[in-house]
């Protein structure tokens, strides 16, 4: 049985987490964060995803890739939740210095690939420009397969980040191939950088987009824990073709002038705002 | 060991065919290798390996940029991989996604281009590239190889497999005369002296180390004496052997079938300069332009990538050398 009681309080206390980070290092994306971190938390805390913080390069682990790598607020303190590294390690996003072996941060603005020099425990790809996690996903979801393993692989894209063309190359060709170890899930937030997806180059429709391709498609509420853990659970029971949930997410979500203000992508909140942010949270 | 001297009746062999045979040998010993192409296997000669090893073979379509995702998502998991297409679509087409996931990592992934250069020819300057080199040298953790024939390039896949970094290869599309030694062995970051002088050093890549054998052979009888390097390592480059030889010639031509902007030519003269060598440097290779559709040889020859251009090169160094 899931403890969604557990999650909901999982979740409140990583919003704060991402908040934290992106105050104290007055740089980085807390709408992308916001509108992600129900959907990691499903993931990681939910029983959903098979992964070992002691052992990250456990042979057996599923993989999880954030290709939208400006959320990497997100990933760290889920990371750290989990305990791949010491919540205190959460004060070096974006900070010169910190606990890799040379000095320096291992929580670099986008995720590096956890043996990277710079990268951090956990982090199965460097990510940060657009597009490119979901071709990454696919080639390690197909390496699995050829070693005969069960483990499975998950993309988080940005809905933003589908107007980028590799997107297309990589779903026309892990439809082609049935690659059913792959789920792709689609932080659909409606907003990007300038603006309202829709206005800037509109992506819908989606779900047959995807279709068009041979997927299967989930419709899901990305906030709605119940529905994400069912969600999950429909994508690992498709067989013989790979699977997207289309997350209908609000950018900001739970700090409510973040909420759908695509000003906040990319801003740090000042100590006003932090404190603001911070009291609504702690309700 | 003896570099091959007679030119012109030298055996040749395009370096992609080399490639294909060494692909299914090194799969043989090397059960984690897959092999990724761009619809281009059968030039690339990547097809061989997918007849051999179908399962460990994937075509990723005319979408290179989805290839090198999928290749840096296979090295990810610890397998050794091999991409290939032609140089213009690998490098440029791509560059990106290469720079973000397979330098940055370190990823093992061999980058085998073929046609590179102006050789491929007919195809015309949409297909010929001719500033890869340029822009693979400049990522960190990237090696950049070119090698002048086909005993080279088995000797650089031998060395090369094993080392879990990422490389840079690059073929042209033409059969190039076979002029290295039967016995060398490759070295990364080390040049290989191919023929002694004492007036002027050559130091080529790729198809232009046997045209400045023959052009050292041409010029040996006029009683110039000419020193010719073959140095397929790029990056990592031989600095001493670079050294060695401006030191003692004081005169330096590069050569390579690639742009005098940022290849070859550009990173001998970084060492020259670095090293205050007092040497004169000039750089053959494709001016600052774009080339033309034509049959491979004649093209190579317009851009002045031939052995009467080198030598005209070679005295153009001389004479610079003189009037110091």
């Amino acid at each position: 049985m899931v403890d969604f009681d557990r999650l909901e309080k999982i979740a409140r206390e990583l919003r704060k987490e991402i908040i934290n980070m992106v105050y104290n290092a007055q740089s980085g994306h807390p709408g992308g964060s916001l509108s992600a971190i129900d959907i990691l938390t499903v993931l990681y805390f939910g029983g959903v995803l098979r992964y070992d913080p002691n052992n990250p390069d456990k042979e057996d682990r599923d993989r999880f890739i954030l290709s939208k790598g400006h959320a990497s607020p997100a990933l760290y303190s889920v990371l750290s939740y989990a305990g791949y590294f010491p919540r205190e390690e959460l004060s070096t996003y974006r900070k010169t210095k910190g606990f890799a072996l040379d000095g320096y941060s291992r929580l670099q603005g986008h995720p590096a690939w956890q043996h990277n020099k710079h990268g951090a425990p956990g982090v199965e790809a460097s990510t940060g420009s657009l597009g490119q996690g979901l071709s990454v996903g696919i080639g390690q979801a197909l390496s699995i397969k050829l070693w005969g393993k069960d483990s499975r692989v998950y993309v988080m894209l940005g809905d933003g980040e589908i107007q980028e063309g590799m997107v297309w190359e990589a779903v026309m060709f892990a439809g082609h191939h049935r690659v059913d170890n792959l789920c792709a899930i689609l932080d659909n937030n409606n907003l990007q950088i300038d603006g309202d997806v829709r206005e800037i180059v509109n992506i819908h429709p989606l779900k047959e987009k995807f279709e068009a391709f041979g997927w299967h498609v989930v419709d899901i509420d990305g906030h709605d824990h119940k529905q994400i853990y069912d969600a999950f659970m429909k994508a690992k029971a498709t067989k013989g073709k790979p699977a997207v949930i289309i997350a209908r997410t609000v950018k900001g979500k739970g700090v409510s002038f973040m909420e759908n203000n695509f000003k906040w992508h990319g801003v740090a909140p000042s100590r006003e705002d932090y404190e603001r942010a911070l009291a609504e949270l702690t309700v | 060991m003896m570099a091959v001297t007679d030119i012109k009746n030298a055996p040749k062999k395009a370096l992609r065919d080399t490639y294909g045979e060494m692909l299914v040998k090194l799969g043989k010993e090397d059960p984690d290798m897959v092999v990724l192409d761009a619809d281009l296997s059968e030039s690339t000669k990547t097809h061989k390996f997918h007849i051999t090893f179908p399962d460990r073979f994937f075509n990723a379509g005319i979408a290179e940029q989805n290839m090198l995702g999928l290749s840096a998502g296979f090295a990810y998991t610890g397998r050794t991989v091999y991409a290939s297409s032609f140089a213009i679509f690998l490098s440029g087409r791509a560059w990106e996604i290469i720079r973000q996931q397979i330098a940055y990592n370190g990823l093992n992934v061999k980058l085998v281009a073929s046609h590179g250069g102006v050789s491929v020819g007919q195809d015309g300057a949409s297909h010929q590239m001719n500033e890869d080199i340029a822009i693979m040298r400049a990522l960190p953790n990237m090696n950049v190889i070119v090698p002048a024939d086909s005993v080279e390039m088995e000797k650089v896949l031998e060395k090369v497999h094993y080392m879990k970094e990422p490389f840079y290869i690059r073929m042209g599309r033409e059969k190039f005369p076979v002029i290295m030694p039967v016995d060398y062995e490759f070295e990364l970051g080390k040049g290989f002296l191919l023929k002694e002088g004492d007036d002027v050093s050559v130091i080529a890549c790729g198809v232009m180390v046997s045209i400045a054998l023959q052009a050292a052979y041409e010029l040996e009888e006029e009683g110039i004496s000419v020193e010719v390097v073959n140095m397929a390592s790029i990056k990592p480059i031989d600095r001493e052997l670079i050294k060695q030889t401006a030191t003692k010639t004081g005169a330096v031509v590069t050569s390579e079938e690639h742009s005098v902007i940022g290849g070859l030519g550009s990173a001998v003269s970084e060492v020259l300069s670095e090293e205050g060598c007092n040497a004169v440097l000039v750089r053959h290779g494709i001016e600052d332009r774009f080339a033309l559709s034509g049959p491979a040889w004649e093209v190579m020859d317009e851009l002045g990538l031939s052995v009467s251009g080198l030598k005209s090169k070679i005295r153009q160094a001389l004479s610079k050398k003189c009037q110091k």
